[in-house]
């Protein structure tokens, strides 16, 4: 990006492009705060879409009228458009899904019918999203195999010793969130997949936090498979990708059969098309892939550099300000962070202070955050967490600390 | 800010911050656990009953203000009730926390009527009827943990 394209990033204008963000919430403005839920849409995202179901809709992959082809064209542009944001070798790599879950789901099934046996193991961290606990805990129930946990620090990182002691002959993958939608915690994953690929095991990456926060280069990582969803990325809901190594996409068996992921079909017998297609499926959602291109056209815009620079400084000024309050408390300390920030308050429940911070005109999560375990581990029923995007600004942790204020008042 | 008023008066906040009857029941003969997985609030219901009538009741837990508070109150109202007032008292007071034009002729409710303010909350009505879902259960001897998911 250059000097002046970098100018041109002001946080006004960035919220300018989300229609959304300008409604007013019980008479108060809107402060969205809930973004690691899901991210608001751009009006360049929203156009997409329009654009794509008012002119360009036809099915992809099999007309050969000219709307098809344009679909097509554009179907596949998106996917052109994932590989080069993640910089991925080959846009077969790229598997669209309905989100992170269904791409862990794929993961679990396909690699995991073909490659994990009875008494295998499998890696993941005690600060996972249920949605990469539950399809390991599927898979080692069918197959006989164990899940190991991978310990969390009181600073809410990964213990590294304890991942390391955990690496044996009998470990098939190891599956771990990139940056916590709890914790904010950005892990090690470099260290991660080199000490996996010291033992020859392959990694997953859950980077459904990380993408809208920070550059990924899964060939840099050597990561052999990386999911994230297009709804927190400014994109539609219900879209997803799986990035895999071409190696292992190759070796691994369907995931779901139907249409475009078969070459022949008789009744006695399939032959099962090439990567992507082999595991997509059916009529895929070309409005929201559609869409997950124009948003990834517009982070781009922007720069991931700059979107990062913005949301460090705002979550430090938000960190500070928070803890000023007395009678708060963060979990999840670590020094690198997207922008999350998980407390707990003495005088109130979480659920009571989104209530009031609701009245207020700010929308938080309050509750586990689909991460009972990790909730557990920090002794607490729940937390309230606020999560940052690049259209917040400095005002919205001001409103913030203000609500928070009100919170003890009424409590104290 | 009066709804917020509304939902979060001074009884409320008393009864949230010092539940009464809050701990165990030696001589319960109804135990039961009570969750909502979506927020993470827990309660076990301690309950007495002879001949049909509650003698006793007591519960534990953690939760916001409004389902402690929410079970605190109910504890105090219940003793002495038959087990089919219980029934009836939940009917009566899901009506109170969800119904926003039914706002007369609660009377029966006692002190319960002040978690009206919940109605205007749609999200907090979970919160509220926990434990009633929680005694209710009790009462039914059903050994599965009560939900509300």
């Amino acid at each position: 990006m250059s000097e002046l394209e970098a100018q041109l990033f002001t946080p006004q204008r960035v919220k300018d492009d989300f229609p959304l963000l300008q409604q007013t919430v019980h008479e108060k403005p809107l402060v969205y705060l809930d973004s690691g839920a899901t991210s608001q849409k751009p009006q360049q995202v929203i156009d997409a879409v329009n654009q794509y179901y008012t002119l360009d809709n036809a099915n992809v992959h099999r007309g050969i009228y000219d709307l098809s082809q344009r679909a097509t064209a554009a179907f596949e542009a998106a996917r052109q458009g994932v590989r080069n944001f993640i910089h991925a070798k080959h846009n077969h790599e790229i598997i669209f899904t309905r989100g992170t879950t269904e791409a862990i789901n794929l993961v679990a099934h396909s690699f995991g019918d073909m490659f994990v046996n009875a008494g295998d193991e499998i890696i993941i961290s005690a600060m996972e999203h249920h949605s990469n606990i539950v399809p390991w805990q599927m898979l080692c129930e069918r197959k006989g195999a164990h899940l190991k946990i991978i310990q969390v620090t009181d600073e809410g990182c990964l213990d590294m010793t304890h991942f390391q002691s955990l690496i044996n002959s009998r470990t098939k993958l190891v599956s771990v969130i990139h940056a916590s939608n709890v914790l904010g915690t950005i892990n090690p994953v470099e260290e991660i997949v080199a000490a996996a690929k010291a033992h020859d095991i392959p990694v997953l990456l859950d980077g459904a936090q990380a993408v809208s926060h920070l550059p990924v280069d899964v060939c840099a990582l050597d990561c052999d498979f990386y999911v994230f969803s297009a709804h927190k990325l400014y994109g539609p809901t219900g879209t997803g990708v799986l990035y895999g190594k071409e190696k292992w996409l190759n070796a691994m068996p369907p995931y779901q059969g139907g249409g475009d992921m078969i070459r022949r079909v008789t009744f006695e017998k399939t032959e099962y098309n090439v990567p992507p297609y082999k595991f997509e499926a059916g009529t895929p959602n070309m409005a929201g892939v559609i869409g997950l291109g124009a948003a990834i056209d517009y982070v781009n815009r922007l720069g991931l550099d700059n979107i990062a620079q913005h949301e460090s400084a705002l979550l430090s000024y938000a960190t500070s300000e928070l803890e000023k309050i007395s009678g708060l408390r963060i979990i999840g300390t670590a020094t690198e962070k997207v922008g999350v920030i998980s407390f707990t308050m003495d005088c109130a429940h979480p659920h009571d202070i989104a209530t009031i911070l609701d009245s207020e005109g700010i929308a938080i999560r309050a509750g586990h955050h689909c991460a009972m375990p990790l909730i557990e581990r920090f002794g607490v029923p729940a937390t309230a967490r606020i999560s940052l995007a690049v259209y917040n600004q400095k005002q919205d942790i001001d409103r913030l600390v203000i609500a928070l204020n009100k919170v003890k008042n009424l409590f104290e | 800010m009066s709804e917020l008023r509304e939902l979060y008066q001074e009884l409320i906040i008393d009864h949230g911050r010092s539940p009464r009857n809050f701990g165990k029941l030696d001589t319960a003969n109804h135990i039961k656990e009570g969750y909502n997985p979506l927020c993470g609030d827990k309660i076990t219901i301690y309950l007495q009953t002879e001949n049909g009538i509650v003698t006793d009741v007591k519960f534990e837990g953690e939760g916001c203000a409004i389902s402690m508070a929410s079970a605190s109150l109910m504890t105090q109202v219940l003793k002495g009730k038959s087990v089919d007032d219980v029934q009836a008292l939940f009917r009566h007071f899901h009506t109170l926390v969800t119904d926003t034009d039914e706002k007369e002729g609660h009377e029966a409710l006692g002190k319960l009527k002040v978690l009206q303010g919940v109605a205007e909350f749609p999200a907090r009505v979970k919160c509220a009827t926990l434990c009633w879902h929680t005694i209710v259960a009790a009462l039914k001897n059903d050994d599965q943990p009560v939900s509300t998911e």
